[in-house]
């Protein structure tokens, strides 16, 4: 144990995810050693993500303004929403560079065990964006890429029985199955196994 | 397949042991806590990864050290590969095959494959059904190991079902608000992919048991002549909530469908009670020996023997398979009465390879001629 607040810092600082005491210690005593500048810099930074940054109205995706960069571009298909779990997802998806559509952030997934039900994510805003018009365009289809674990797999079976009321809307589910630029020999036999009982004839 | 070398370093009570093992019967003999079991604790550590007497690997190591080294050459089918595992508690594992890292101990699951009998099998008979359901299911991994996935998933749809109850039974006992419709919304999803999963393993068990079962029932009466044992699985998804015949293949749908069913059917009793009342982790592998259920009727004798049959039962259901697992019988004859020995004798004389330790020489039979060790004082002697 140190002595007041350097404890205090790794205390607080192991509190963060992906943080264990170890790193915490080290970085405590990498930012008693930095430059007071540096120091600031920071302690500004982490109070305008909490005061600066908010989240889009219609997306849900973190955003400095009302609405988000990408729900702002007027270029991007308002006719095709991917619905992710978290911001960070939304970030994956772009970084492939195929997408052209918009985005609704859920805000998680269903997880009874965590307390989270449909009323604790955005799923009330979705089907309202889909019932409505929004961008001068109506929602033609929407693609569920939660996460493919219990949580995510339950959250897409909800909210596919929950959209499928709506008239002339097309709702797809992202496939699953081996990574590209990989050896099958490498591939582990539950990811194979599905691979095998998904796949489709060419 | 056969283990033809076994070196262990500071494994449990041994510093260090080295074993030559030939084909066939290999018995160890020594007194009570000279380390006998633990040398075929850590041949079956190398097929499972994990020890059959406890479930954490701090036990594995010798007190004092802090990792400890388990090695072994595995003659597969005229291949020869060495195997090697590092056990350090609280850090992972490292495996090597041939001298060579491999990226996680778990690939070298598989190139030594054991059927491990010892006095803890007892509770297959005695036990809780969860016992007899774990034993179906790791049978059920070993021979396919989307299984061990299946189970996984289905564990983690049934906790997260559970949880969803009991909020929802607490929301429907106090007033019926918005939230308690959206839950009750919500209970149909979870219902589903319980299903799902639990249809998947549900056939996968019917299917294993449908195959064992006459296997035990030989088994069974090659120990214990005039015993007629049977296996019946019993599961919550029937229509009468009773056992299938087994005819064919089962179908996972169908299954899905009648758990589906009979989930709707006890909907407001699992809400009253915030229990998960329909699925496989509620079924029961039914031992009968004649007319009576095993579990509290059988003899001590009676349930040994049951216990072995369902481990032999298992061993020939892997040889039918392809290559033979080695067989390993730990303590196990000084249960046995002088009939059910020389009966058990000719079965394990059968094996590729079978390792058994005792701790009287007298009490394995004279059949179970081939290598002999003996256990004294921290050394293995061969001693024939």
């Amino acid at each position: 144990m140190y002595e007041g607040p350097v404890q205090d810092l790794i205390d607080e600082l192991g509190r963060l995810p992906g943080i264990g005491p170890k790193s915490a210690q080290r970085i405590a005593f990498h930012l008693l050693g930095a430059e007071p500048a540096d120091v600031t810099r920071l302690q500004e930074v982490l109070q305008r993500v909490k005061e600066g940054v908010t989240f889009c109205d219609i997306c849900g995706n973190v955003s400095e303004q009302a609405t988000c960069r990408i729900c702002r571009d007027a270029r991007r298909d308002a006719a095709l929403v991917c619905v992710v779990e978290e911001p960070k997802d939304v970030l994956a998806v772009e970084r492939t560079r195929e997408y052209r559509g918009r985005y609704h952030v859920l805000g998680g997934a269903l997880d009874p065990l965590s307390g989270v039900g449909p009323d604790q994510l955005r799923i009330r805003e979705l089907l309202g964006r889909i019932g409505g018009q929004y961008g001068g365009a109506e929602v033609t289809e929407v693609i569920i890429a939660t996460d493919p674990n219990t949580e995510g797999e339950a959250t897409a079976t909800y909210l596919v029985r929950m959209l499928r009321d709506f008239p002339g809307l097309t709702v797809t589910r992202l496939a699953s199955g081996l990574p590209m630029g990989g050896d099958l020999e490498f591939a582990d036999e539950l990811t194979l196994g599905r691979a095998l009982s998904g796949r489709r004839s060419v | 397949m056969h283990v033809r070398h076994l070196q262990v370093t500071d494994f449990r009570s041994w510093p260090t042991a080295e074993l030559t093992f030939g084909r066939g019967p290999n018995v160890l003999v020594g007194a009570n806590g000279q380390g006998k079991t633990n040398l075929v604790e850590a041949v079956g550590y190398l097929a499972n990864l994990g020890s059959h007497r406890v479930s954490g690997d701090a036990p594995l190591v010798r007190h004092g050290a802090s990792s400890a080294i388990v090695r072994a050459t595995v003659v597969n089918e005229g291949r020869q590969l060495t195997l090697d595992v590092e056990i350090t508690p609280g850090r992972t594992n490292r495996a090597r095959v041939n001298r060579a890292p491999v990226k996680r101990p778990r690939d070298i699951l598989g190139i030594l494959r054991t059927v491990f009998f010892g006095p803890e099998d007892l509770s297959l008979v005695r036990g809780d059904p969860g016992e007899r359901r774990r034993f179906l299911d790791e049978l059920l991994a070993s021979r396919s190991p989307r299984f061990a996935g299946v189970r996984a998933d289905y564990d983690r749809v049934l906790r997260q079902r559970s949880a969803l109850l009991k909020t929802a039974g607490g929301l429907r006992r106090g007033q019926r608000g918005r939230s308690d419709d959206a839950a009750l919304g919500t209970l149909e999803v979870w219902d589903n992919h319980l299903a799902r999963f639990g249809g998947q393993l549900l056939a996968g068990r019917l299917d294993l048991v449908a195959e064992l079962s006459p296997l035990v029932t030989a088994a069974y009466h090659e120990l214990a002549p005039g015993g007629v044992a049977t296996v019946r699985y019993r599961d919550t998804a029937g229509p009468d909530g009773g056992a299938r015949a087994g005819q064919g293949p089962s179908d996972p749908e169908s299954l899905a469908e009648a758990l589906l069913a009979e989930l709707r059917r006890v909907r407001d009793q699992e809400l009253d009670r915030g229990v998960c009342l329909v699925g496989p982790h509620r079924d029961e592998l039914e031992l009968t020996i004649g007319d009576l259920p095993a579990r509290g009727y059988a003899s001590h004798g009676e349930s040994w023997s049951f216990a072995l049959a369902l481990r032999l039962a298992a061993y020939d259901l892997l040889r039918a398979e392809g290559s033979e697992p080695v067989l390993v019988l730990d303590d196990v004859f000084a249960e046995l009465d002088q009939r059910r020995r020389s009966r058990l004798a000719a079965v394990a004389g059968r094996a590729e390879q079978v390792l058994v330790t005792a701790a009287v020489e007298e009490d394995v039979p004279a059949e179970l001629t081939g290598g002999r060790f003996v256990v004294r004082d921290g050394t293995v002697r061969r001693g024939d």
